[in-house]
């Protein structure tokens, strides 16, 4: 007859021999620095960007003898897994980077939805991260410790477009359609206060689903409500999107400025539906900021054209930027001790090629970036070819506003 | 949340305005017209779209009717249907349109493949089995589209003109679509009707053993059947990759919808599916300019799951079952 | 249940591996087993409709997500300890699936099925919309409400315990029910409904209590893990994937059997964690999971559990 507890222990020794992880051997002198992206899913454009900033910023650095603190030089090295867009992987992975990889530092993942959710995970485990592409409010004022934001906040991302807007037309019927993520909606928020504060006419104001194909019915309501002027959007594919069927539904808007997606150079594949939209951008190419610490604008955006092949978006700079700021941080501690770390970049107070950065300290909303600042650009027909301009602030402009759209 | 005509004085979420302010040379009827022509537009553009998902529900539904089998497989046939015509268009140039006729072969082929490895030997069996060959079948043919083109959104960059109603544009691929829906709708209730096969299926679908006796060899028609119904499914999916972007798992949002459709246009019953998108679009058209976009899938389910529990054989059902 | 019956050295030793993480402090361990309970809890009741019941439940990720959402509710907005608010998300869950349940169980077979999909759609799509709590970007919790436990490092600990209590609870709950009058009246609606109402099987009424019952379970353990979480969003609370995951882990182990539900879920886990930092291997898992979902359906319809039980038919009477 067969013993029935023998089994069981067996059965029991043997689950602990299959779930029991086997440890990765740590190699001494190495900065481990990880992150997830979105190499699938609807954000990969968006994401791609970040990641070649980050790794032209490790390139760089190792290049040069890596992070410098105290008397030790640390390589740089990369860990990264592909969360496909989603906040569920996110959650596992970051927790993965932290008790098997072992990273010594995060780099948050791309968009304010997905970072919101690494957070977590990085504040549960204590651990510094950098966020970059990821610029919603709300993350930052749940009583964190270690998050640092590189970009500015999502409230002023499209204040920017209304006042570009008022100067040719301060009577302009203004549409609403954001994505119904975290960021879009933050952005909504704040942009409507603002609209209200400066006398613009916001007649269309609705969110629409972040996966949305089919944009015709929401387009139609904007031509029902007599739209002059779109703003809204979200991340890259819906953006996109919106864009060109803006376009084939001939919706007769005289001012168009998305979020984020313009920015990217992928952007000007639409061709004709691309003219004459503007974004929001943290950072453009002609950017000529005097750098305390790094490349200045010029030769980062040299570094990358001659790494990728083509000009660096805002999120590859945020990437870049990101590894500056930790890097400047540690080799000012002098050592990887997680709060030491953190206690000099509560008093970052720096120019680089990015412009400038600081982060807020105050417990309501630490980590917020305090210091930058955003412009508009335009893609804008000069002789046969889109070319993205920055059209505002109207200090550093490099063309005026093409205006109407068509 | 749902705001409709009668409060637009107090909330943001506007249909319409009616002001004279800005522009003083309106007629005081203008807002009226305008918002029927916009209601007019939105509801025709329902109508086209549609067409379209009706024409997907047809294949879910004819298999149903005919086998008593729910394919699961069917988000995931649409999905190859619209990777079927964006790679003969990106790679061999073909004209997407033009494309229709491989994807429609191509979708036969792997339908009767299909019906052989995984579900023949569950006809007629619980539903659960049915449901999870097919839903098994899915799986793998999604992930094998993972792994080939990930989970990022795809285009078929095609503009064709359309045409105009006040300031609103139907696009011609819109136009094209659903008249494609349309034709290929009626060639399937002629296919029906009038071919050997196609009554051979009928008489399978209306009883088996009978027309077993008959001397119908009912397997090989079952698998026809069956071929038939991924076929539709790929050639929807075909028509929706030229009117919106899509990925690997796009598939499985239009597979809901048909199920939507379906239970409109009653269960087993193809030709009723048309008239279930097309009731569907309407729906979706005639209610968008009264409520904000998104409340419409919440609608649109619930009103799935009552019309289900109310009405199990569908609003437009001819024969009640079990 | 008594020390004599062989279900209970099973339950104990099932509950002594899930306290090896906590004997050896292993965080990453942890992690895997933690997701390994959630699974053992959804399938466990989803055997309650599928295997014992006969009816195929593709809704059952509906209960987790709306415990999660209740209980994500009553903690940050209402300020409630979390057991207490898990506690409450089970009941109140509980009772919208027994309402909820004498309304759809009216539908049979595939009708059923189809329905407990529209249902997911449904409330996916209406809590996308529901402003109280976050809509599309959901609820999140503050990183403060840790500290109630003692920190975020203890809260994921004690997380960790209550959801293996949950387990240990789920896998109680199915061999209880197994071995009652209660059962046995819902094996005779699997086999036959209209003979067993004819025999005096309150159906309706069994169908309902059996539905609601499988939906308290899950909707607490929603409440410990999107509390760990921190977060909750409506495509990861509502997602039709893991619940259709549950039934491919169902079938594996075996449906009707409670070590099968208990014993597939443990392996889809593992065989997933393995799979997980890859992107290639994430889509071959759709594959692998496809096809042997596929080879057990139509040749091993009776799944792990059914296969030993053939082989070793005593094994029937220790791993029921």
């Amino acid at each position: 007859m067969i013993k029935p507890h023998r089994w069981i222990i067996a059965g029991v020794m043997a689950a602990v021999w299959l779930v029991v992880p086997v440890s990765p051997v740590a190699a001494a002198d190495v900065l481990t620095i990880g992150f997830t992206n979105s190499e699938t899913g609807a954000l990969n454009v968006d994401s791609i960007g970040q990641l070649n900033g980050f790794k032209l910023w490790r390139d760089q650095v190792n290049a040069n003898g890596g992070v410098h603190a105290g008397s030790k030089s640390y390589q740089v090295n990369l860990v990264t897994y592909d969360d496909q867009s989603k906040p569920d992987r996110v959650q596992q992975l970051y927790g993965r980077l932290i008790l098997q990889d072992n990273a010594d530092f995060l780099f948050s993942p791309y968009s304010s939805g997905l970072t919101a959710t690494a957070a977590i995970i990085s504040e549960q485990y204590g651990k510094i991260m950098i966020t970059t592409g990821a610029s919603e409010d709300k993350t930052y004022q749940l009583g964190n410790k270690y998050l640092y934001e590189m970009y500015t906040p999502a409230s002023a991302y499209l204040t920017g477009a209304l006042d570009a807007l008022k100067t040719v037309n301060p009577k302009a019927r203004i549409a609403m359609a954001y994505a119904d993520d975290a960021f879009a909606k933050a952005v909504a928020t704040a942009t409507r206060v603002y609209a209200k504060a400066i006398g613009m006419d916001l007649v269309f104001d609705e969110a629409y689903a972040p996966n949305t194909t089919d944009f015709g019915p929401l387009i139609n309501k904007i031509i029902s409500a007599k739209a002059d002027a779109l703003i809204g959007g979200g991340h890259y594919a819906d953006g996109a999107t919106l864009a060109r069927q803006v376009y084939d539904h001939k919706a007769p808007l005289d001012f168009v400025s998305l979020l984020v997606a313009p920015d990217s150079p992928k952007f000007a594949t639409l061709g004709e539906a691309a003219t004459n939209v503007t974004a929001p951008s943290q950072w453009a190419p002609q950017a000529t900021f005097k750098p305390d610490f790094g490349p200045d604008p010029k030769a980062f955006g040299d570094a990358y054209r001659t790494a990728y092949g083509s000009e660096p978006s805002y999120h590859a700079a945020g990437g870049y930027a990101a590894g500056l700021i930790l890097q400047h941080a540690i080799e000012q501690a002098g050592t990887l001790d997680q709060d030491q770390v953190a206690a000099k970049l509560d008093q970052t107070n720096i120019e680089i090629f990015y412009g400038h950065v600081q982060f807020f300290t105050d417990p309501g909303r630490h980590g917020l970036q305090a210091g930058h600042s955003m412009v508009i650009v335009q893609w804008q027909k000069k002789g046969g070819q889109l070319v993205k301009e920055v059209i505002w602030p109207k200090a550093g402009a490099t063309a005026p506003l093409a205006y109407p759209l068509r | 949340m749902i705001v409709s005509r009668s409060q637009h004085n107090t909330n943001n979420k506007l249909v319409f305005r009616p002001d004279g302010e800005d522009h003083p040379s309106e007629s005081e009827h203008e807002p009226e017209r305008r918002f029927m022509l916009g209601l007019f537009a939105s509801m025709l553009d329902g109508v086209l779209v549609g067409a379209v998902y009706g024409l997907a529900a047809s294949g879910l539904t004819l298999i149903w009717g005919v086998m008593d089998v729910i394919n699961l497989t069917h988000g995931a046939m649409v999905t190859m249907g619209m990777f079927g015509v964006y790679l003969l268009f990106t790679e061999t140039g073909l004209n997407p349109y033009a494309a229709l006729v491989p994807v429609a072969a191509l979708g036969f082929v792997a339908g009767v493949v299909v019906y052989w490895t995984a579900v023949h030997r569950v006809v007629g069996r619980p539903p659960l089995m049915s449901l999870l060959t097919t839903f098994a079948v899915n799986l793998m043919v999604i992930g094998t589209g993972t792994i080939l083109w990930s989970t990022s959104p795809y285009n078929v960059d095609v503009n064709l003109p359309g045409f105009s109603l006040g300031d609103y544009t139907f696009t011609g691929n819109h136009l094209l679509a659903a008249l494609a829906a349309l034709i290929i709708a009626g060639g399937l209730s002629l296919f029906l009707g009038r071919t050997r096969l196609g009554k051979a299926i009928r008489a399978v679908a209306g009883n088996r053993m009978a027309a077993e006796l008959m001397g119908i060899p009912s397997s090989q028609v079952l698998a026809r059947a069956f071929g038939i119904g991924i076929a539709l499914a790929a050639l929807a999916g075909a028509l929706i990759a030229t009117l919106f972007p899509f990925t690997v798992l796009s598939g499985g949002s239009y597979e809901l919808k048909s199920f939507v459709v379906t239970v409109l246009g009653g269960l087993g019953n193809p030709t009723g599916a048309l008239a279930g998108g097309i009731l569907l679009g309407l729906m979706e058209g005639g209610l968008t300019p009264f409520i904000t976009v998104s409340w419409i899938p919440v609608i649109e389910f619930a009103l799935f799951v009552a019309v289900l529990i109310a009405f199990p054989h569908g609003l437009f059902a001819r024969r009640p079952r079990r | 249940m008594s020390p004599k019956k062989p279900f209970f050295w099973v339950l104990v030793a099932v509950i002594a591996v899930f306290l090896v993480p906590v004997l050896t402090n292993n965080v990453s361990l942890r992690e895997s087993l933690l997701l390994a309970a959630i699974y053992i809890i959804l399938t466990s009741n989803l055997n309650l409709m599928i295997g014992f019941t006969g009816y195929v439940n593709f809704g059952n990720i509906v209960f987790f997500g709306l415990g999660g959402y209740i209980g994500l509710y009553l903690v940050t907005a209402g300020g409630l300890p979390l057991v207490a608010a898990a506690a409450l998300a089970g009941a109140a869950v509980g009772a919208i699936a027994l309402v909820l349940g004498l309304g759809i169980l009216r539908l049979r077979g595939a009708y059923f099925a189809l329905a407990t999909i529209g249902i997911v759609e449904a409330i996916q799509a209406f809590v996308a919309n529901f402003e109280p709590w976050g809509g599309a970007t959901g609820l999140y919790l503050s990183f403060q409400a840790y500290q109630a436990l003692g920190g975020p490092r203890e809260a994921l600990w004690t997380v960790y315990l209550l959801l293996v209590a949950v387990m240990g609870l789920s896998l109680f709950l199915c061999y209880a029910v197994k071995n009652s009058r209660f059962g046995l009246a819902l094996f005779a609606i699997r086999e036959d409904e209209d003979t067993a109402a004819v025999l005096g099987v309150r159906t309706p009424l069994y169908k309902a209590t059996a539905y609601s019952l499988s939906g308290i379970l899950p909707a607490m353990a929603g409440a410990l893990f999107f509390f760990k979480q921190g977060v909750i969003q409506p495509e990861q609370a509502f997602d039709l994937t893991l619940s259709t995951e549950a039934i491919v882990m169902l079938m594996l182990g075996g449906q009707g059997t409670v070590t099968g539900a208990a014993l597939g879920a443990f392996l889809y886990e593992q065989f997933r964690g393995i799979l997980l930092t890859s992107t290639v291997f994430s889509s071959f898992q759709l594959v692998i999971a496809g096809a042997l979902l596929l080879v057990t359906v139509l040749f091993m319809p009776g799944g792990l559990m059914g296969w030993l039980h053939r082989r070793w038919p005593r094994l029937r009477k220790v791993l029921e």
